[in-house]
């Protein structure tokens, strides 16, 4: 097996972008996942995206048919998948022409000429060979006939059939992938040694044509040189590749653990929210109690039916099923229950865009309920902080007493990057309202006075009986009331719980300029786009921009409107058409905000970004 | 799950609550309420492992007047609500106080989805045919050529059979029983309890203002002995005044039968099976029309959600290498930067 490089010294790059696409059959997700794996370790920061066809096994060739998964590798800060691609590894003519378009004039394409037949390139509605038409002249197409190639690296392999040679080529080409970025093949090697365990021949036959593409590279004169990404400063500790969905359902279970409460998920699947249910079912030994329910509404109800008896109660959804959840959420804020709502955002309205990204959420959480209905409304920014909102939504929700909205979007769900690993042992404390002791003249509705977080008796403890309800109460006694001030008084103390969980959450921070002349203002899973494009103008030598990121919506940090006059214009950056931007308007009238918005189903790109703050600074 | 403190004695006031009871004077809902506070004392309960859960509409006050745990919800979602109160904490008592409108129209997938999964809580669906809250409409049991405030010239939807609704979902525990008979309402409220899997009683709740004397033909003092059957597991199934009639099986029909006529004997008589898995026999007799079956008409115990899930958590706890959150994050594929 090959560790170290033989020949040329590799050129030393900052950061590449690669793209695998395939067939949905081709295995392009784990070829992506192998290289990105192997980055990491080698201590490059990351930030990847897979791009799944929405048809769960569309037709082999077609266009629609085509599954990729990018990766952006730096020896600097890595904040998002990246625009445009270094490397396209197409499989087949319909990946090549689908995916065409991101590739950097001049930079690398290596197609599988074996799978460019009459019949698939008929399929892709190539009406010529783009390999012999000279269309692709603007590139380096490097050509490799992948699948004859496979076929004989595998000739003397014993027991394997036609089609676990064929699939076998994406190794292939990760073994070319390898070497052009000077990278080991150790941690794949030893991954075929894990999944094939006891499986020899599949372990001999994969490692066979992994080797196979990396001498095939390293022999190929068509490779001028190989290139290399130094590690990247990050801060030392134990890392993982986590994705968006698996992180805030990990957050979940440590804020369970935090509480010592048992955790519960009311869950109907939904796009792109399910991994979340997925990954949590997983977890009996924690004793989740993950039930899937027959719709939204019940997913929501059996979480409220479980905060009342004591649970850390959850749902999870997107937005139709938001939508769906409504009036249960307006119950449980009435009832004053803590739960936690999760909104994987997806593109919208109705059924919109459900495999693309979107922000266009926040004003459903916000408002999407009849009468007057505030909820804590929070953002996660990146795929591994869902970790940190997940567990923030739940201390919230515990110590406030109320639901909590948190909204993530399928960028930064299905994205993943790497997370320094916490231990529960260093996550903040979560209190919670439980009550045992009986006072005299006990109600259900005491309130905590820095709060106004109600006490939480639960069922199964003696002398506390009560009855709660959506129907209005007595301030005082709990009791249903008609009465019409105190319906109003019952108004504005709801408001005020919730208003004042801005002592319970960190100020908001600034990047690049602390003041000046350009406030660019973002929130939820922009972030990494935000970042880089604001990075890149101050590194250029525009020192007057500052960058402001929302995570906490409702309530939001105190001292905004102080960070709001410290520039002299301020751009509110949404993948939506301008609600938080609405919002802000609102809350604070006396400063102008200009917008940048796209809905489009796809996150912002740099260059959009840059050129749009260089019109204003 | 089995109580594991002493039970205390109660009475049937140390169920009642605060609050003032403000059904119709004459509404049956008073009779449940009363023959609940009674069965509670006898069912063997701590009152704080008692919750009762409801959705909207005239029964789903109930909670109120109970000094039990209670949460009185929105429209047509108490199963869910119940279902999440009794995941969390089996060893609750969870009831279900519903409508005909609450549990079969608006929460008429909840309804059927509580029912096929069997999760050990109860049920208590006082029918009127009508919706009584919102004054006067017609319900999903309204029969055909109802006149009702939304049906003026007569209903044209034809009603749902909540029993046979039921047992077409897999109900256990099926009971039907008259909204002017306590004390059989009371004992089945008990077995209900005891029943371990879910448990539906239908009340034939009459509504004195919009659909008075609905089921007066059936449930009139005068002639229910004659239009009833109330049937008792092991029991043959025999009613009547004179306690005479008796139901036996013609082909693939019930049929009635006087018994001394024609040669019957009490021996050819239909002997009441409610524990039987097969609910072919339990389908006709919820399909039946004269007599009206009442009582438990069936109650399978089954194996119950809460089992299979806690079988398999303790599998899983047994096997699994994961005891903490930090076992699982630092397992797999980590790597250390320095």
């Amino acid at each position: 097996m090959i560790t170290t490089k033989t020949i040329l010294q590799p050129e030393v790059l900052e950061a590449v972008v690669v793209r695998f696409v395939g067939d949905s059959g081709d295995g392009m997700q784990l070829t992506g996942t192998q290289f990105t794996d192997t980055s990491a370790m080698f201590g490059n920061d990351i930030a990847t995206f897979p791009n799944y066809p929405s048809e769960i096994r569309a037709p082999q060739g077609s266009l629609y048919g085509v599954s990729g998964f990018q990766v952006h590798i730096g020896s600097v800060e890595i904040s998002t998948p990246g625009d445009n691609v270094d490397l396209l590894v197409a499989m087949n003519p319909a990946a090549l022409k689908t995916n065409l378009y991101a590739v950097k004039p001049g930079h690398t394409i290596i197609v599988d000429t074996d799978s460019f037949t009459k019949k698939n390139l008929d399929k892709a509605e190539y009406k010529n060979n783009p390999l012999e038409d000279g269309s692709l002249e603007n590139y380096r197409v490097i050509q490799v006939d992948m699948t004859s190639m496979t076929k004989e690296a595998l000739k003397d392999v014993e027991g394997l059939d036609n089609k676990s040679i064929t699939r076998s080529k994406n190794m292939f080409s990760l073994g070319m992938v390898y070497w052009m970025y000077d990278r080991s093949l150790e941690h794949t090697v030893d991954f075929f040694n894990k999944k094939f365990k006891g499986k020899p021949h599949l372990i001999e036959a994969n490692t066979k044509v992994l080797n196979a593409g990396y001498y095939f590279a390293e022999t190929l004169e068509l490779i001028p040189n190989a290139y290399t990404i130094s590690p990247a400063k990050m801060v030392p500790g134990t890392y993982r590749i986590i994705g968006g969905n698996t992180a805030t359902a990990w957050g979940l279970l440590a804020a369970a653990e935090k509480s010592g409460l048992e955790l519960f998920l009311g869950s109907y699947p939904i796009t792109p929210a399910t991994d979340i249910l997925h990954e949590l079912v997983k977890h009996k030994h924690f004793g989740v109690k993950a039930f899937q329910a027959e719709d939204e509404i019940a997913g929501v109800t059996s979480a409220i039916g479980a905060a009342f008896a004591g649970d850390l109660a959850i749902t999870t959804t997107s937005g139709p099923g938001l939508a769906l959840k409504g009036e249960a959420i307006g119950l449980a804020m009435m009832v004053e229950l803590p739960l936690v709502i999760i909104n994987v955002q997806r593109g919208g309205p109705s059924t919109g865009l459900p495999t693309k990204t979107e922000q266009s959420d926040l004003l459903q959480a916000m408002y999407g309920r009849n009468g007057e209905s505030p909820v804590i409304v929070i953002a996660a920014s990146t795929p591994a902080n869902c970790f940190n909102f997940a567990y923030e939504a739940a201390r919230l929700a515990l110590e406030h007493m109320t639901p909590v909205i948190l909204l993530t979007d399928g960028y930064i769900a299905n994205g993943s990057a790497p997370w320094k690993i916490r231990s529960v042992a260093d996550m903040p404390e979560i209190k919670n309202h439980k009550v045992t002791e009986i006072k005299e003249n006990w109600s259900p509705y005491d309130r905590d006075e820095k709060t106004l977080a109600r006490n939480w008796p639960v069922p199964g403890t003696p002398g506390m009986e009560h009855r709660i309800g959506g129907l209005e109460k007595d301030r005082v006694t709990g009791n249903i009331s008609y009465e019409p001030k105190n319906h109003e008084e019952m108004t504005h103390i709801r408001a005020e719980k919730v208003r004042l969980v801005e002592n319970n959450i960190p100020e908001l921070k600034t990047e690049f300029a602390e003041s000046g002349d350009l406030l660019v203002i973002g929130w939820g899973g922009t972030y990494g786009s935000l970042h880089s494009a604001v990075k890149q103008i101050s590194d250029e030598g525009y020192k007057n921009i500052g960058f402001a990121h929302f995570n906490y919506i409702n309530p939001m940090p105190k001292n905004t409107e102080e960070i709001l006059s410290k520039y002299k214009k301020i751009i509110v950056c949404e993948l939506n058409a301008g609600q938080f931007s609405s919002i802000l308007k609102t809350r604070f009238p006396k400063f102008e905000f200009s917008q940048h918005n796209k809905i489009q189903g796809l996150p912002f790109s740099n260059d959009e970004l840059v050129q749009q703050f260089k019109l204003l600074v | 799950m089995e109580t594991t403190t002493a039970v205390k004695k109660y009475t049937f006031k140390d169920f009642t609550s605060d609050q003032e009871v403000r059904w119709c004077p004459g509404c049956d809902d008073y009779v449940v309420l009363r023959s609940m506070q009674k069965a509670l004392p006898e069912m063997g309960v701590n009152k704080e492992d008692v919750v009762f859960i409801s959705g909207i509409g005239c029964s789903s006050r109930f909670p109120y007047y109970m000094s039990t745990y209670g949460m009185h919800t929105i429209h047509g979602r108490a199963p869910g609500i119940a279902s999440g109160v009794k995941l969390a904490n089996p060893n609750l008592s969870v009831w279900i106080m519903t409508g005909d409108g609450d549990s079969m129209a608006i929460g008429g997938n909840h309804f059927i989805h509580l029912l096929r999964r069997n999760i050990d809580l109860n049920m208590v669906m006082f029918n009127n045919e009508i919706y009584g809250l919102t004054k006067g409409q017609f319900s999903p049991t309204s029969l055909i050529g109802q006149k009702t405030k939304s049906s003026p010239y007569g209903n044209t939807q034809p009603p749902f059979s909540p029993g046979e609704l039921a047992l077409g979902a897999n109900a256990r525990f099926f009971a039907r029983i008259g909204g002017n008979n306590p004390k059989d309402m009371t004992q089945i409220f008990i077995d209900a309890h005891k029943f371990k899997g879910t448990s539906l009683i239908e009340i034939l709740q009459n509504c004195v203002i919009f659909n008075d004397g609905c089921f007066d033909e059936v449930t009139d003092k005068e002639v229910k002995e004659d239009m009833q059957i109330f049937l008792e597991h092991g029991k043959p199934m025999i009613f009547g005044k004179n306690k005479d009639k008796g139901l036996v099986l013609n082909k693939l029909k019930l049929e009635v039968v006087t018994i001394g006529e024609n040669g019957v004997t009490q021996e050819d008589i239909l002997v009441h099976n409610a524990k039987e898995e097969d609910k072919t026999l339990h389908q006709m007799l919820v399909r039946l029309e004269y007599p009206l079956a009442t009582g438990i008409i069936r109650s399978f115990t089954d194996v119950t959600l809460e089992e299979r899930e806690d079988a398999l958590t303790a599998q899983v706890k047994a096997n699994s290498k994961f005891k903490k959150t930090d076992d699982l994050f630092f397992s797999g594929e980590t790597y250390e930067v320095k």
